[in-house]
């Protein structure tokens, strides 16, 4: 199948960056990760840069791929990752646009990759506990029901890739900061720093310069892992809880 | 796919060389369940090591599914069927969902088509008891390091070796160390900072230099495939003594013909592929040599010379109780094998067996 592709094309952070037109030959079976690569194989045999995109485990595990198709974070298919996106999805003559996640807390630093070094910061700011961990713990000390196991486990499930940032209209990381915050939150050992947790955390991304959020959605649309807003809803309860045991 | 899945997963491949039906149209009798009929008690629950060998040994006798012909089926229609589709769900879930998202096909309905791939490489850097390396000072953890995995990688053991290593020897070992060892100040004018830069410096300098005509990609898989078709799932000495030539060759090639675009002052994602796939070299002629020393069988080292008589492999306890660890003597220098003896006082190494 043969596909035209209009890529962001940018050398550097100080780059104005433009959008340049290429022309692939693509196989169904082939991941769109792995279309891109055989686009960089031909533009460095004709003596031209290959493009530039983040991409490490390719099983939609680790958050480093993402970038936007035609507008949508990590392309058209639900809960799935751009390197879990195959080609099979799209048409011979398909016309696709490739940009980086925009925000201004995500610098571009080449082409469709994107600094988001604001996300370690927020995780920094309070997402650890402080619980001891040196042994193995008895196994029935801390019971924890299976269904705060599983509502930990769900929000765990982030993988940090910033598409909820890249979809949101205000470039909120409200989904990414909540979920860090109910991931940890809701099981016991997580208590301790619980409120001091969401204070921090919320601050951090607003030093970032993500927007708030204004209940839109976009994040939980495009969420490779499905994380739900529920912990937006979470996280602000928190937030709020803290406020007013600060105050008083 | 994770390991998991054969679980509950039954794997079986045609009977007859060639058979390019569709699995549906595959009757009972007609499919060739290879594990639970070689291993009766353990089934498909066989190591990894055992696993992999065995549908690579269909796949070579022409009884391999799919369009390559590269695959056995894992078959969840019985599981399904037996627990209900509802608990499979919840045991598999997100990988089934992750096998749709791969092939397009639905594993619920469709067995699934699988066959084994590189995933470790069995050893890494050399530690002592504390996880310290023969650096002073340098300490390696998880899966980098050598000291877990021997003969067969423990399924989901990256998660196990990192908390093991990270939460329960790490943080008692290095707070032993830090409190015994005079640490000096060191800044950038020191001596061996200084040689380390040059030597990055100019590294980069050449990678940038060569314009040559082969991509780093281009090298990198034909490195992979000498090691995967030599030193692969099964191993004998003409093979990797083949390897051992190809791979300085490979090596002395991309030294001289890889192209490597761009500049060392921004981002450069082939810079960096390149510096990889330099490393790789040496790795692949190490684990090589290491393969031709071990004249014996053991776990996923299985060298073809040595097996019983049903073909499983054949250990050598006499001979080669110990762990190779190789010592690196310079660039493109032969390593220093240093032998570690295994003493096993309870448990002694015995010929396993999955009948
Ligand atoms: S490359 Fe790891 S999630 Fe896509």
């Amino acid at each position: 199948m043969k596909l035209t592709l209009h890529v962001w094309r940018q050398k550097s952070p100080g780059d104005r960056g433009r959008m340049a037109r290429y022309e692939v030959q693509a196989n169904p079976h082939m991941s769109f990760l792995e279309m891109l690569d055989v686009l960089n194989e031909e533009l460095l045999a004709k003596g031209e840069d290959p493009i530039a995109f983040d991409h490490d485990c390719r099983e939609g595990i680790c958050g480093s791929c993402g970038f936007m198709i035609n507008g949508v974070a990590h392309g058209p298919n639900k809960a799935t990752t751009v390197c879990q996106l195959h080609m099979r999805h799209y048409r011979d003559g398909d016309v696709l646009y490739l940009e980086p996640w925009r925000a201004r807390a995500f610098p571009v630093i080449k082409d469709l990759v994107v600094d988001r070094c604001a996300f370690d910061r927020i995780i920094a700011a309070g997402g650890y506990i402080s619980a001891a961990t040196g042994s193995a713990p008895d196994g029935n000390a801390v019971p924890v029901p299976k269904d705060t196991a599983d509502a930990s486990m769900d929000a765990a499930a982030c993988i940090g890739c910033g598409a909820c940032v890249a979809a949101c209209p205000n470039a909120s990381a409200s989904l990414f900061t909540g979920a860090k915050i109910t991931h940890l939150g809701v099981l016991p050992q997580g208590q301790p720093e619980r409120y001091d947790r969401a204070l921090r955390m919320v601050a951090q991304a607003q030093q970032e310069l993500f927007g708030s959020c204004t209940n839109i959605g976009e994040c939980e649309a495009v969420c490779p892992k499905e994380i739900k807003l529920e912990v937006i809803a979470r996280m602000n309860r928190d937030f709020i809880k803290a406020s007013w045991l600060r105050r008083k | 796919m994770s390991e998991s899945l054969r679980n509950d997963g039954r794997i079986w491949v045609p009977k007859t060389p060639g058979d390019k039906r569709p699995p549906s149209q595959i009757p009972e009798a007609e499919r060739d369940y290879y594990l639970e009929r070689r291993y009766p008690s353990f089934g498909n629950l066989v190591p990894r090591d055992v696993a992999s060998r065995n549908a690579k040994a269909v796949c070579d006798e022409q009884r391999g599914v799919g369009e390559t012909g590269l695959g056995v089926y894992l078959d969840f229609a019985g599981a399904i069927q037996r627990l209900g589709v509802e608990a499979i769900r919840e045991r598999y879930g997100n990988l089934f969902d992750m096998y749709e998202r791969i092939t397009g096909e639905d594993p619920y309905r469709v067995p699934m088509r699988i066959y084994p791939a590189i995933h470790y490489t069995m050893g890494g850097l050399w530690v002592d008891y504390p996880l310290m390396s023969t650096i002073p000072g340098l300490f390696v953890i998880g899966e980098a390091n050598f000291s877990d995995h021997g003969a067969n990688r423990l399924g989901a053991s990256a998660l196990m070796q990192g908390l093991a290593d990270g939460y329960f020897i790490l943080p008692y070992t290095m707070g032993n160390y830090l409190a015994g060892a005079r640490l000096d100040k060191v800044d950038a004018a020191h001596p061996a900072c200084r040689e380390a830069e040059t030597g990055v410096a100019e590294r980069t300098r050449k990678l940038l230099s060569i314009n040559g005509k082969r991509s780093v990609d281009s090298l990198h898989r034909e490195l992979g495939k000498v090691v995967w078709d030599h030193c692969g799932m099964g191993r004998n000495a003409q093979g990797l003594e083949y390897a051992l030539t190809k791979i300085p060759e490979l090596r002395e090639e991309f030294w001289r013909n890889v192209n490597v675009r761009g500049g060392n002052e921004e981002l450069n994602q082939s810079l960096e592929k390149a510096g990889r796939v330099a490393d790789y070299f040496e790795l692949a002629e190490l684990l090589c040599m290491d393969a031709l020393a071990r004249q014996e069988s053991c776990g996923g080292h299985f060298r073809e010379e040595y097996q019983t008589p049903d073909g499983e492999a054949l250990r050598d306890d006499e001979n080669f109780c110990y762990v190779s660890a190789w010592q690196y003597q310079g660039e493109e220098q032969k390593p220093r094998m240093h032998k570690e003896p295994l003493r096993f006082d309870y448990v002694k190494p015995a010929q396993r067996s999955y009948k």
